[in-house]
């Protein structure tokens, strides 16, 4: 006799197994499209790109955004930097003035009001067809502008593109794991670039066509995410997105599981919000695969993950408990035999265990694939294996919490 | 502007593939599930060989069998089998086949215990053994702790033979077991020592008592009995 929680169990992994082998299936039609320049190119033309930097108490690692910048390979003449301080009160500005002597380079300091009218204050102040924003914790690779660009001049229909970002320099088993994560997000975004269904045109250097700002309007408070806003908005009005996956931008990521667990709140809080707020273009193949697949996706693997992490946590419970009966009824004495014998024949070989682990494989090939595409190298780093264990246990809190936050109406801070 | 056209077939051919996917899942449980029960099937076989073998053995040979009792007659592996047999109803649902096993089960139990009684008589030794009587509907929460205790005590004490029997069993012999030490279910668990009935729960300390008292049984070291079950 099957419930109504089983049917909901099979149909949530269903879904799961369905993504996977989807993204597999788009792999392999587009394998032959996915290149990797390592060398320099050179552009027929250089267009003029503004390129803002919005800063808010980042006085570590502000300088080296902007030397990041300048030693970009890309006439210097052709690039524009707008430092816009949202108000720190660190030492930022002393740091960033240190730049005001450039030719290429403006400073602007406002009252504190978030990034996005960070942004906003430098799209007023832009004047060239090209622009993008650079996060003042992250590096770009000194090619990275350059083969963004190339991507505009083959196709003048793409209105925004997206690199890959990269964990810069980890120093523990978190870092690594999210340098892994990152490796992965790289393939998916690959995947998402080929379907048209790109969901995100993240903070550290994405270009976008100014005409996007032109005719859709500024940034916007976008729930804390306004990276994702601007992608949405994008998708909706049928612009193109593309990802660049040869433009490497480099970050830092949060050292411990509660900075990580903040950031990630923030960014899950960001995508359920905005997927209310653009519900209307949900299942409607007007807005092709971003409309059918990633959005509804998105929010099923939100409800999959906090469904099978309570299903979990209510078996090891179950187990958990009847190993302490055992220890009660009988002591420790007799219960150590009892509790570590082991026959085969009580392995759980029901047909959710397979998918399971078919599911895992999937994720695994696209951890392996990020990295090649990457670094170049094929195999299984230490990253990968920490990958598994540190965000199967947190992501389910941080989804969870957002969950919760979103029904209760309370927006996550920033930091 | 971006060409939205979706690719539906190949939103189709995913949704083919993953169905494959999940009939192969389902295939794979299937057959693991019945590899399980198959291997039941053949614990069964064996011990119901070994108590005709013994009961024949005993037939044909009247004193001189006597001596070489301990040695052939009991089936080691029917403690073990209880265990399989709760561990399939509840993983791998009470099939039709799991019920089944279930049942001849509980007549080789009855069997055994019968054999048993011949032994002691003929023989004059007396044979260790509790009848435990449990049942697996939630009028007793007791049942599982009882379980738990009389598991332990039958690896301490490996001539101590208990024989359990789910009362909401299906099964005419079991029945008239339970009328003849006049079980009733608002009385689980029970158990019958020496022909005294007993109900309720019975912690370790309690029947090991009983146990040593009636039956004069060898105890195993636990030392051994680690190293027997490995």
């Amino acid at each position: 006799m099957t419930s109504i929680l089983d049917i909901i169990f099979y149909a949530l992994i269903f879904s799961s197994v369905y993504v996977q082998v989807f993204f597999f299936v788009t792999f392999l039609e587009n394998r032959r499209k996915i290149i990797v320049r390592n060398g320099k190119i050179t552009l027929g033309y250089y267009p003029t790109v503004t390129i803002a930097v919005p800063c808010f108490n980042e006085e570590a690692t502000v300088e080296k955004t902007v030397q990041s910048i300048l030693s970009l390979n890309y006439p210097m003449d052709k690039v524009k930097i707008l430092i816009v301080d949202d108000g720190s009160t660190d030492n930022s500005w002393n740091v960033v003035s240190k730049f005001s002597d450039y030719p290429n380079i403006k400073i602007f300091r406002k009252k504190n009001g978030g990034k996005y009218t960070a942004l906003n204050l430098a799209l007023a102040h832009t004047e060239t067809d090209f622009f993008g924003g650079l996060d003042a914790d992250s590096f770009a690779d000194p090619e990275s502008l350059v083969r963004i660009i190339s991507y505009f001049q083959v196709d003048s229909s793409v209105m925004a593109v997206v690199p890959s970002v990269r964990v810069y320099n980890f120093k523990n088993s978190i870092q690594n794991a999210q340098k892994a994560e990152y490796q992965l997000g790289i393939f998916l975004k690959k995947m998402l670039g080929f379907l048209g269904a790109i969901n995100v045109t993240p903070g550290p250097m994405t270009i976008f066509r100014k005409c996007v700002f032109d005719n859709l309007g500024p940034y916007r408070h976008g729930h804390n995410t306004e990276d994702m806003e601007i992608a949405f908005r994008m998708q909706k009005n049928l612009y193109k997105i593309e990802h660049c996956n040869d433009a490497y931008i480099y970050t830092n990521t949060p050292k411990t599981l509660r900075k990580l667990y903040q950031q990630r709140l923030r960014w899950i809080y960001g995508f359920i919000n905005n997927t209310l707020d653009y519900r209307s273009i949900l299942f409607r193949k007007k807005y092709g695969n971003f409309s059918i697949l990633t959005l509804p996706m998105g929010l099923i693997s939100i409800f999959s993950v906090c469904y099978l992490f309570s299903k979990i946590i209510y078996n090891l419970g179950i187990f958990l408990y009847s190993k302490i009966l055992i220890l009660k009824t009988v002591g420790w004495h007799f219960a150590t035999s009892k509790i570590f014998y082991f026959d085969t024949f009580f392995l759980n070989m029901r047909s959710f265990v397979f998918l399971v682990i078919f599911t895992y494989l999937l994720v695994a090939w696209a951890l392996v694939f990020g990295r090649k595409m990457v670094e170049g190298k094929w195999g299984v780093s230490l990253g990968m294996i920490y990958f598994f264990p540190i965000f199967s246990l947190s992501a389910p809190i941080w989804l969870f919490s957002a969950v919760y936050s979103t029904v209760l109406r309370r927006c996550p801070a920033w930091r | 502007m971006v060409n939205n056209n979706i690719d539906w077939k190949k939103y189709l051919i995913v949704f083919l593939m993953t169905v494959s996917l999940f009939l192969t899942a389902s295939y794979l449980s299937n057959y693991f599930g019945n590899k399980k029960i198959d291997q039941l099937k053949s614990i069964q076989d064996k011990i119901a060989m070994d108590i005709l073998s013994s009961e024949t053995q005993f037939s044909l040979l009247s004193e001189l069998s006597c001596k070489n009792i301990s040695d052939t007659i009991y089936s080691p592996e029917l403690g073990e089998l209880g265990n399989k047999l709760e561990w399939s109803q509840s993983n791998l649902g009470a099939t039709a086949e799991v019920s089944y096993l279930k049942k001849y089960y509980s007549l080789l139990q009855i069997k055994d215990y019968l054999l048993a009684k011949k032994i002691s008589e003929r023989c004059g030794i007396k044979s260790a053994f509790i009848l435990y009587f449990y049942t697996n509907k939630d009028n007793c929460n007791l049942c599982e702790s009882q379980g738990i205790v009389l598991t332990s005590l039958r690896e301490k004490y490996p001539e101590l033979k208990v024989y359990s029997f789910d009362y909401s069993i299906d099964l005419s012999a079991v029945k008239a077991m339970l009328q003849i030490y006049k079980i009733k279910d608002t009385e689980l668990p029970a158990l019958v020592i020496e022909d005294e009935v007993l109900t309720g729960f019975h912690s370790m300390d309690d029947l090991e008592a009983r146990v040593k008292d009636s039956f004069k049984l060898q105890e195993i070291k636990p030392l051994d009995t680690v190293k027997k079950s490995s």
